[in-house]
């Protein structure tokens, strides 16, 4: 367990409004489920939930073509479901996404055994997706480096919530 | 049933500032058909993925209405997509389905449940606010007004005939997205 400060929804919440998140297009998942109380009373960010993860790029990437600036927050078992959404409609489009996604399986001490948390950081590398880890408040302004980051290089660039059970 | 390039047209005539999303085998046909290319957001389809993307349109772009050329294939491979987009409720979203009960890119194999389902009553069940099915020309021809006036989400299934598909194109997609994001930038600010 990270001790120290945690990571708190509000503080993920200040960095998405420094980036200019319009919209969270999301599922919801074990790692970021704290967030969602604090996501649907605010007023300057809209959720859009979905069915299936594959439709959060796809839904972003209109977002963004209409002038808004999205964000995905899914698992990363949602990330590997999401593959060919992520490559044809993040990647080829050049989409300057920030991706974040909830480290199911993560460990910071220990073997980690979940294979969703063995190989989300290869198939990142894989596809040349630049990843900043998030444990704790100290550490939720890799929010905002890895936005700015995606606008930078075109590219959809992913936050790891790596938050343990507490 | 009714011929593809002929929906398209009538389609087309009907269409003023519309964003269009086609994909598959439409995506082929619909550039010799647009007068507005500068509004048609291309993409490769990605498993079914065109009502999702001009869902985010929809709701990027509330007073512009968008329309999604589906096939039925590829409508099938994101069906929970009918549920999100009922669930948003936005009224300037027209989703069109083709349906030939094939997949034709691959070469005409048939869908799962070809001829067994009913896309309009899945969109309607789903919380679609309108959802029709036309198996002929005239009636869609003469349907098309009034539908593109209403507020949606509206869901159309067409009963298409199979059509010989021509090579599809080397070129990418990418180029149509700054595109459009520029034509629909200009349409905020003007």
């Amino acid at each position: 367990m990270v001790t120290g400060s945690a990571l708190k929804a509000k503080r993920i919440v200040e960095e998405l409004k420094k980036c200019g998140i319009t919209h969270v297009v999301w599922l919801p998942d074990t790692e970021a489920r704290f967030m969602y109380d604090t996501l649907i009373n605010e007023k300057d960010i809209k959720l859009v939930q979905v069915c299936r993860e594959g439709e959060t790029v796809a839904i972003a990437a209109g977002l963004y073509v209409g002038g808004k600036e999205p964000c995905v927050l899914i698992q990363n078992t949602g990330f590997l479901e999401s593959g060919d959404s992520i490559r044809g409609l993040a990647i080829d489009i050049h989409l300057p996404l920030l991706i974040i996604i909830g480290y199911r399986g993560w460990k910071r001490v220990g073997n980690i055994t979940d294979s969703a948390a063995i190989y989300i950081e290869p198939i990142l590398d894989a596809w040349g997706i630049k990843h900043y880890l998030v444990e704790t408040d100290a550490d939720a302004h890799n929010i905002s480096i890895a936005h700015k980051e995606a606008h930078e290089t075109k590219r959809p660039v992913a936050v790891l919530i790596g938050r343990e059970y507490q | 049933m009714i011929d593809t390039i002929e929906a398209l047209k009538t389609i087309g005539e009907h269409r003023t500032n519309e964003v269009v999303v086609p994909t598959m085998s439409v995506f082929l046909f619909w550039p010799a058909i647009s007068k507005r290319p500068e509004l048609d957001l291309h993409h490769t389809g990605c498993m079914g993925k065109a009502s999702s993307l001009a869902l985010g349109v929809a709701l990027s772009q509330p007073r512009r209405r968008v329309i999604a050329l589906d096939a039925d294939g590829s409508l099938l491979m994101n069906l929970g997509s009918l549920v999100t987009i009922a669930n948003q409720a936005p009224a300037n979203f027209l989703h069109f389905v083709f349906e030939n009960g094939v997949y034709q890119n691959t070469g005409g194999q048939p869908i799962p449940g070809a001829g067994k389902f009913d896309f309009s009553r899945l969109a309607r069940a789903a919380g679609y606010r309108n959802a029709y099915e036309f198996d002929d020309l005239e009636s869609l021809n003469i349907s098309l007004g009034r539908i593109f006036k209403e507020d949606g989400p509206t869901f159309v299934c067409l009963k298409v005939s199979r059509i010989e598909l021509p090579e599809w194109p080397e070129w990418g997609t990418s180029e149509a997205w700054p595109r459009v994001k520029e034509a629909l930038a200009k349409y905020v600010s003007g």
